[in-house]
């Protein structure tokens, strides 16, 4: 029986996501949270190697100017990262433009830096034997904003644009199977196969668990994945064409998602399956 | 509030559909984007992929309307839908509805195809278990659809029913105004065996669904 329930956890835990229930008993459920608790500590979740490479990596001197990221304005000010990343996407008016952690991190290589920034893009996404200096970045300035409510600025008619515009995306169905984000994600209590599905269509706990807790270490990937590998992935599988890396949809998308999550504690980099 | 949503309202009918309900779409309103401003997002981020690929996004006269009332469609809007809908589904040209419940089953259980990351060749699926339960034994199912155990068997293996879940398979709007089901026969995705195979599935006395 105790054999049963272990077993029935673990399969759980690799078919679930972090916060939402499936149909477990009680039983499960404990364990489950048990081994979630196991597998949360720092000390045995490998996306803490990111964060560890990102530190080196934004003080590191590159590109033509030869300098370090360190006057990087993430929007609290030149190189300030404490709370930075649980107020993205932000407005930023040196670009004209709001942007996610990720469009801001590549804007200031390209114009603090001078780096030039193809490679990096090539590397957005880690595979095997191929590193990503993005992920790792968001790891170590994510990781800044850890024990931090979410809480994205919408004064700006830009930043109140995306958000308008982002909700419009979130219900817009498309692709050969005529799916939407919302197809999956407008409702209470619904899995796909046995993978819980959050609600993300109203605001609270469940945008709050999810988007609290991105970017995650993805045991299934042996990755640490960011917000925009996690939305390419959703358009991938909702059968719509290749979203271009740090575009203004995805960006949209994660304003509405981060404003839906208004309040929700941030702690990352998290682990899922 | 009111105003905001007549002006949107306004922009939506010049832009998209010419006769709109506003009573309706009031209702759900709070600040809506221009579609206009919506679409130039989209060429941000899809603009990129090739020319077939863009045209699945470009929404047909019915998703138009779906996606202007989140799916939920006002009786008028619906009757025309489902009656576009049902003028696009294709029977076999000899009557016969049920193919191979085996192949049927191996459909159901595919979800692969029409991704971006599968090979153009891939033969798509029709995933059914990410929504349906099914048989039995199968315990990883989803449950964003209704649970189709027993479905032949608890309608008496009627022909009239299995003729309902061939249009059903073949052009979910073509019954329901806006369902979330894809439209597998007017969208490609399924060949027209395919669907006759999904519906030996359902109906075939022999099928695991029914057992």
């Amino acid at each position: 029986m105790r054999r049963t329930t272990m077993a029935l956890a673990l399969a759980a835990i690799l078919f679930s996501s972090l916060n939402f229930p499936v149909c477990a008993q009680d039983a499960s459920e404990k364990e489950i949270e048990r081994y979630r608790a196991m597998i949360s500590d720092p000390l045995s979740n490998p996306g803490f190697l990111a964060v560890d490479r990102g530190e080196i990596l934004w003080s590191e001197k590159r590109g033509t100017k030869n300098v370090s990221l360190e006057g990087c304005d993430l929007g609290l000010g030149a190189g300030k990262l404490e709370g930075a990343f649980a107020r993205m996407p932000r407005f930023f008016a040196d670009s004209g433009k709001v942007m996610d952690l990720e469009q801001r991190l590549l804007w200031c290589m390209q114009n603090i830096q001078g780096l030039d920034t193809k490679d990096v893009i090539a590397r957005r996404f880690s595979g095997p034997g191929k590193a990503s200096d993005m992920e790792d970045l968001v790891a170590f300035i994510a990781n800044k904003s850890s024990g931090m409510k979410i809480d994205v600025p919408l004064k700006h008619p830009k930043e109140q644009e995306m958000a308008a515009v982002g909700e419009a995306l979130f219900y817009r169905r498309g692709g050969v199977m005529d799916f939407s984000c919302a197809t999956c994600h407008a409702d209470e209590g619904k899995r796909i196969r046995l993978q819980g599905l959050p609600n993300l269509s109203k605001p609270g706990k469940q945008p709050q668990e999810t988007m609290g807790t991105w970017p995650t270490y993805r045991v299934s990937q042996g990755a640490l994945r960011t917000m925009q590998h996690r939305l390419w992935d959703c358009y991938r599988q909702q059968r719509w064409p290749i979203p271009e890396y740090g575009s203004d949809s995805i960006t949209a998308l994660t304003v509405f998602l981060q404003t839906q999550a208004t309040g929700g504690e941030i702690t990352v980099p998290s682990i899922k399956r | 509030m009111r105003t905001t949503s007549k002006f949107a309202a306004l922009i939506l009918s010049a832009g998209v559909i010419a006769t709109q309900p506003f009573a309706a779409y009031a209702q759900t309103a709070t600040k809506k984007a221009d579609p206009a401003l919506v679409d130039a997002y989209l060429k941000a981020t899809f603009g990129k992929a090739p020319p077939e690929w863009q045209a699945r996004i470009e929404p047909d006269d019915t998703l138009k309307t779906c996606n202007l009332h989140r799916n939920d469609v006002p009786s008028a809007e619906a009757d025309k839908i489902v009656k576009r809908e049902l003028a696009k589904v294709v029977f076999p040209a000899d009557g016969k509805l049920l193919g191979d419940w085996k192949q049927g089953q191996k459909i159901a259980n595919n979800g692969r195809g029409g991704q971006f990351s599968d090979d153009a060749k891939t033969e798509n699926g029709g995933n059914c278990y990410a929504c349906h339960q099914m048989e039995k034994a199968e315990v990883s199912f989803g449950t964003l659809g209704p649970s189709l155990t027993s479905y032949g068997k608890d309608r008496k293996f009627d022909p009239a029913e299995a003729k309902n879940a061939f249009i059903k398979i073949y052009d979910s709007q073509a019954v329901l105004a806006c369902s979330n089901m894809p439209r597998f026969g007017a969208n490609k995705v399924l060949s027209e065996k395919q669907i006759m195979d999904l519906v030996a599935f359902l109906f075939d006395p022999e099928s695991p669904i029914n057992k």
